[in-house]
């Protein structure tokens, strides 16, 4: 589009289908109906009964309480309802709940243990990177997953893992320091 | 009367010290609980029918779909046959469901006939505006024909800033249970204090009957004062609905569309100047747009207060989302509009900007300020070495250049008041209704409370977000940080003396002679004579001490006051093949008063120049005047910064005694104006010719480009 500037960060055209049978309904119909549905978050199961069209963020934050992730662009583009799903980040705005079944789903709230910050968590405490803190857990979470695959990152790599992620209140100065320290604090094996 | 003059410099435990937000591990452990993550067994999710139009008088609504669709417990026509909706995204009916999915689901069965009519959705081509376009009139200062006729050079361009949108991250919303006489209210909010009288006005329930909660808020930055349409809507179908609890908040589109914007900034300028740099004359014809009832008139010429001017401002009435008050109103399209011209005039002249804006301080308040500021600037972005003729950059496609920009807010304290409990178990509540909107209230608040009375920052109890404390003003203007403190301030010194005189018989000594340090209270200066805190307070017996503090805005007292400077300065890269502009660095140097937290401070001026980056190089409102629509009502078009966009960010706190004299000064604002316009000088000294409007995208700075080679 013209008008708009080029930056690092954002996805385009996420969601769009390559052609009209991509969208034709596979063997097994399910819903529209509610169907039951078992999520599996933070190594808990729970038992769900919701529409087949509802998104992963939609269930967690509706029907299941878990409130960390947010839901804020809701078209993959801003990285507020990040989760890690089998080991993978993903915008949970554009995964169906129904999917994400039989998948090992980690959430902001799942991190921390015992009372203890998550070494992600207690580095963007100590290097202020957060303001209103709408961002947070979703930045939180993709540097968890980014650390988790690149530990010992340089500020640029950091900068490019943590690109699909936006602050509005602008607390990327903090960001940086905190991403770099608790990659630190997780190779010391604290996180183990 | 109690002393309550701020501690001196070197005897502070507390103030001044780089604090780590209270409520950080809340918030990055997803734990921190906002508005829109409210939820209870029986919450209904309310959505709203907006306009498609931009200018449509609605000829009829039908509901009767709708109302059939399973989940629905309500739908409500806002805007009744013959109703007349001048922007897109305004509101037409409402809806409550039992899930948000049968909310969305029953809006489209809402049926909505219109009548389209003509409308203006932009503001850019001031000619095509027609009987949209109100002209305030001319002012005239001194003698502005005799000095442009008399200038050795004159610059004569059109500048333009657009309009752009708060975006915040939580959208407008709030959770609304209206149930019998009494509404529970969970707002997403910059006012809990005073929200909650503005929905009684517009519903005939006494304020009393409205309890108001909110502890955390997802960005508002000058758009979250008032109850909305929204609110109302969510009371509204709570009350439709039996008193169940309604959440109502935007979606993203609407959000971007009727949530706030930032009134645009245009003007044709001409400058005149001596050839030593003095500035002469100045003539605008500016104009803006702030939706359907025009709005933001930004001062210019901005802190150059001068001598001779001729100008006159336009408001025009578009069809689009209403202005609301955005990080320093008006300020960054004044900031834009004159220290864009000024820039210009010194290429003009061939000298170094450094030295034509340091040669007319004389023409703002406050020329040994910014004079030192513009040392400061220039020593942390090492103008001396990197600076260069406009246009003078390397041979190769990238070009590297520098710019500078100049500000200024007033700030101040609002009203406010604190009550401080002390418990005879030694406990201690500091309890106001104020909000903490990622500024770092709490934190500063409780900073206060500990260093007044000698504790530790854990043995405060802070209460705030709730209508039932003590009132506290709404946040807006960087008026926060100055009324919290201060009430927080006299409360706890209230408190305190209280407490001195419970003890003074135990200690042997009057209780003005008494301090309180380090968890104890000790005769002064004594501290052989002295009780520990909690032994002191079981001198109470089993009565808690309960005492208040007001920061009356009118009457600070001398523990907060307005009226900052501050410089930014910017050095960017541009590739003249791709037209990308890249930030290098940006240095940030601010006047301000004590600063309470310096972390908190420091993030603040970081978080201002980011938005500079933001509005400098991405955003922007783009509207078409075909369809009258948003073309990017979402986040893929509406571009913020990433963490990889922003280069490095240097902040200079200008703490000195002379500043700490003054007391606190808010300072979320003066940080946030004058980025974007040393981005923009930054860019013309790298290509060598000016790119009249931000943000500063491929396409423009192509254009620019192409145009002077032409």
């Amino acid at each position: 589009m013209r008008g708009v500037g080029i930056s690092t960060t954002g996805a385009l055209g996420s969601g769009l289908l390559e052609t009209a049978a991509d969208a034709a309904p596979a063997g097994n119909v399910a819903g529209p109906g509610a169907v039951p549905v078992t999520l599996k978050i933070n190594g808990k199961p729970f038992n769900l009964n919701i529409e087949p069209r509802v998104t992963l963020i939609d269930a967690l934050r509706n029907n299941l309480d878990h409130t960390g992730a947010k839901k804020v662009c809701d078209r993959a583009t801003c990285g507020a309802c990040t989760v890690i799903m089998d080991g993978k980040v993903v915008y949970s705005c554009t995964v169906l709940a129904i999917e994400a079944q039989g998948k090992d789903i980690q959430t902001i709230e799942g991190i921390s243990q015992n009372g203890k910050l998550h070494p992600v968590s207690a580095a963007f405490v100590n290097h202020d990177a957060q303001q209103c803190g709408y961002c947070t857990p979703g930045f939180v979470m993709a540097t968890k997953g980014f650390l988790d695959k690149h530990p010992n990152p340089t500020l640029e790599e950091a900068e490019k893992g943590l690109g699909g992620n936006l602050c509005r209140c602008g607390t990327y100065v903090g960001m940086k320091k905190a991403v770099l320290e608790a990659a630190k604090e997780m190779k010391g094996g604290r996180n183990a | 009367m109690p002393d309550y003059s701020w501690p001196p410099m070197e005897k502070r435990r507390v103030l001044g010290k780089a604090t780590k937000r209270l409520d950080g591990p809340m918030k990055s452990t997803g734990r921190a609980k906002y508005a829109s993550d409210f939820t209870q067994k029986d919450l209904l999710f309310g959505a709203l029918v907006t306009s498609p139009h931009a200018h449509a008088r609605v000829t009829s609504v039908d509901t009767s779909e709708a109302e059939k669709m399973p989940g629905v417990t309500a739908v409500r026509v806002i805007a009744s046959a013959g109703t007349e909706l001048m922007w897109a995204g305004q509101e037409v009916a409402s809806v409550a469901a039992n899930s948000e999915e049968a909310a969305k689901d029953a809006t489209r069965k809402v049926k909505v006939q219109y009548e389209v009519l003509p409308h203006l959705v932009r503001e850019d081509d001031l000619a095509k505006a027609g009987a949209r376009a109100k002209s305030a009139g001319e002012q005239v200062k001194g003698d502005p024909d005799k000095a442009f006729q008399e200038a050795d050079a004159t610059i004569e361009g059109r500048y333009g800033i657009p309009v752009i949108t708060h975006c915040c991250l939580e959208p407008h919303g709030n959770v609304i249970e209206w149930k019998g006489d009494h509404i529970e209210f969970r707002p997403s909010t910059q006012n809990v204090s005073g929200i909650g009288g503005d929905l009684s006005n517009s519903i005939k329930i006494p304020a009393s009957n409205i309890h108001v909660n909110m502890q955390y808020v997802g960005g508002g930055f000058g758009s979250k004062f008032a109850t909305d349409l929204w609110g109302l809507e969510a009371a509204r179908l709570s009350k439709a609905s039996g008193g169940r609890p309604v959440k109502l908040f935007l979606d993203r589109a609407t959000e971007l569309m009727i949530g706030g914007n930032r009134p645009s900034g245009f003007a044709n300028i001409k400058v005149a100047g001596k050839k030593d740099g003095t500035i002469t004359a100045w003539q605008s014809e500016s104009w803006s747009t702030g939706g359907i009832g025009g709005g933001g008139s930004p001062p210019i010429p901005y802190v150059f207060d001068i001598p001779n001017q001729r100008k006159n401002h336009t408001a025009v009435a578009t069809n689009c989302g209403g202005v609301r008050a955005w990080r320093a109103p008006n300020h960054q399209q004044a900031c834009y509009l004159t220290n864009t011209v000024l820039e210009d005039l010194a290429a003009k002249l061939n000298l170094d900007p450094l030295e034509v804006f340091d040669k007319n301080l004389g023409l703002t308040p406050r020329a040994e300020v910014y004079r030192s500021q513009l040392k400061k600037g220039a020593e942390l972005i090492d103008w001396q070495k990197l600076w260069h003729p406009r246009g003078k950059s390397d041979s190769g496609p990238v070009k590297r250049g520098l710019g500078l920009a100049i500000s200024t807010w007033g700030g101040g304290g609002h009203n406010s008041q604190c009550r401080t409990n002390i418990h005879p178990d030694g406990t201690v509540e500091v309890e106001l209704c104020s909000q903490d909107l990622g500024t770092g209230t709490r934190t500063v608040i409780t900073m206060v409370a500990a260093e007044t009375l000698g504790l530790p920052l854990g043995a405060i109890t802070l209460k705030i977000g709730d209508s039932a404390l003590p009132p506290s003003g709404p946040s807006g203007g960087s008026t926060t940080v100055g009324g919290v403190s201060s009430s927080t301030r006299k409360s706890t010194v209230n408190a305190l003396d209280k407490l001195f005189e419970a003890v003074a018989s135990s200690l042997g000594a009057p209780a003005d002679q008494l301090e309180a340090v380090d968890g104890r209270i000790q005769v002064k200066g004594n501290s052989a004579k002295s009780l520990t805190w909690k032994a002191a307070c079981q001198k109470l017996g089993v009565n808690k001490i309960s005492e208040m503090g007001e920061n009356n805005q009118r009457n600070p007292g001398g523990l907060n006051s307005s009226g900052v400077g501050g410089v930014q300065m910017a050095d960017v890269s541009v590739d003249t093949e791709t037209g990308i502009v890249k930030i290098n660095k940006a240095v940030a140097v601010q006047d301000m008063g004590l600063v309470v937290n310096p972390k908190t401070a420091e993030s603040q001026i970081h978080g201002g120049c980011i938005m500079g980056i933001c509005a400098a190089l991405y955003e922007e409102r783009v509207m078409d005047q075909q369809t009258g629509k948003m073309l990017n009502a979402d986040m893929e078009f509406y571009k913020l910064a990433g963490i990889g966009d922003i280069g490095e960010i240097i902040v200079h706190l200008d703490i000195t005694p002379d500043h700490d004299k003054r007391g606190v000064v808010g300072l979320g604002e003066p940080a946030a104006i004058a980025l974007i316009t040393a981005i923009a000088n930054a860019t013309a000294n790298a290509i060598g010719v000016r790119v009249p409007e931000v943000p500063l995208t491929p396409d423009r700075v192509l254009a620019a480009l192409e145009r002077r080679n032409a």
